[in-house]
């Protein structure tokens, strides 16, 4: 591969997050992350969705008309996502209840939109799909960091099994309540762009 | 020809829809067979687990819903009446219309229901109700909370309970999905002798010395709110305004 594409990939994951540093796509990020099941199910669905818009708007991007370039990119977006939704509600029909109206609303997720003008419209279909597949995994990645803490600090278990038997079921954890509500997300996400900027001091804000 | 000429972005816009509409359909027809499937299924499920004919931890397959599902009786109740409506099909019964409740008589805080209503009875050998499974719904804290709860055959003890769609606060509200909650409701009495419903959701743990201990389920901690929720919906469903006129014409006939 060579270092461009590397590049495309790599940096959306490690360093360009879309979560933690251009904080896209925190809605779903807080909704879908009290267990690490719906977590992946969301991060499966985006990251697909974001790399075939991506690939979507690349193949026609030098037909698109300027005047109606947004909208062809939504219109790209939604068809994409209901597929995603009518394919989950067939094979996990539980999960798809978990996680309700938010794989609709990848639809509206900032990532996949601003990928798509970002980038997808001015670059080739390879670079494009890259870039797709860099920022999908690079939610993913802060989707499931975020669950994992999620799912067992608040339920004490680990993709449904348990980890820490909670008093509720008769054992001894008392899982902690504020994890379980979208409050929590905030603050480990937070903590997540504190651990990233101290690591990284190119990405803080200059004085 | 440039791209912002009219005709080319008419041609690219209609083009685009079309691929869009031609996969989306194909995605929505091939799959609706096995979406109905599974939402029929998931029904299922939920009765038989209301029924106490399946564990309400367990998970079972298709085939043991099926062949255990045979056991179970469809019946069309009209709500106001409390008769049978005898030759209802149940497919319309469940799409139609809802229609206001009145306010003064609307404690579950539902606004609209059906008049006519499907209940699911297990019968036993001879025909005799072992357990009649009844839907409910009504307000927590911050959703409409749907659910079967069934009796036993003397229509005054609660078999079982069950939620399967709410959105109550996860890991507090959320927790009366959690089968170990809905097992403290099994064999307390939810109507008295008149045909009152008194069952209720007490705060915090039943006082063991009360003389309704056996009226009241341990409520959650944390969860008062959603508790109160789960009193009125109980106390609705099985009050006059509810299956109240039904009960009793089925206690009659006994």
């Amino acid at each position: 591969m060579n270092p461009t594409s590397k590049k495309t990939l790599l940096e959306p994951i490690l360093v360009n997050n879309p979560v933690t540093i251009q904080i896209l796509g925190i809605c779903s990020a807080l909704a879908v992350t009290t267990n690490l099941k719906t977590a992946l199910t969301m991060s499966l669905a985006v990251t697909f969705v974001i790399t075939f818009s991506n690939i979507g708007v690349s193949l026609i991007r030098k037909i698109i008309p300027g005047s109606i370039r947004m909208i062809v990119e939504m219109t790209i977006i939604a068809a994409l996502v209901i597929v995603v939704d009518q394919f989950i509600k067939a094979f996990s029909y539980n999960l798809s209840k978990e996680l309700s109206v938010f794989v609709g609303l990848i639809i509206t997720n900032c990532i996949v939109m601003g990928r798509a003008e970002a980038f997808a419209i001015k670059h080739n279909v390879l670079e494009s799909t890259l870039d797709g597949l860099g920022n999908g995994i690079g939610y993913s990645a802060v989707l499931l960091i975020v669950a994992f803490f999620r799912e067992l600090f608040g339920f004490g278990t680990i993709f449904g099994f348990t980890v820490l038997k909670t008093v509720s079921n008769g054992g001894w954890y008392i899982p902690n309540g504020l994890l379980v509500l979208s409050p929590g997300a905030f603050f480990l996400i937070a903590a997540l762009i504190w651990i990233i900027k101290t690591y990284n001091k190119d990405l803080l804000d200059k004085e | 020809m440039s791209n912002d000429s009219i005709f080319k972005t008419l041609a690219v816009a209609t083009g685009l829809c079309v691929v869009c509409a031609i996969i989306v359909s194909v995605a929505a027809v091939f799959l609706k067979e096995k979406q109905d499937a599974n939402k029929l299924f998931d029904k299922q499920v939920n009765i038989l687990k209301a029924a106490g004919l399946v564990e309400a931890t367990s998970k079972p397959d298709a085939k043991t819903v099926a062949e255990l599902f045979q056991k179970v009786e469809t019946v069309v109740v009209d709500l106001t009446t409390g008769e049978v409506v005898a030759d209802a099909d149940p497919a319309k019964a469940e799409v139609a219309p809802f229609v206001p409740v009145d306010k003064s008589v609307d404690v579950a805080d539902i606004k609209k229901r059906q008049e006519q209503v499907i209940v699911y009875r297990v019968n036993d050998e001879e025909g005799g109700l072992e357990t009649l499974v009844l839907p409910i719904f009504g307000k927590g804290l911050w959703s409409t909370m749907y659910g079967f709860l069934s009796l036993k055959s003397d229509l005054q003890t609660v078999a079982h309970i069950t939620f399967y769609d709410q959105g109550e606060t996860a890991g507090l509200g959320g927790e009366i999905a959690n089968p170990r909650w809905t097992a403290k409701w099994e064999d307390k009495q939810a109507i008295d002798n008149e045909g009152k419903p008194v069952i209720l959701v007490a705060k915090g743990n039943v006082d063991q010395a009360s003389p309704t201990v056996n009226q009241q389920v341990d409520g959650i901690s944390g969860a008062t709110l959603t508790g109160k929720g789960v009193t009125n919906t109980v106390t609705y469903w099985l009050g006059e305004n509810g299956f109240g006129p039904y009960l009793k014409n089925l206690k009659a006939a006994n």
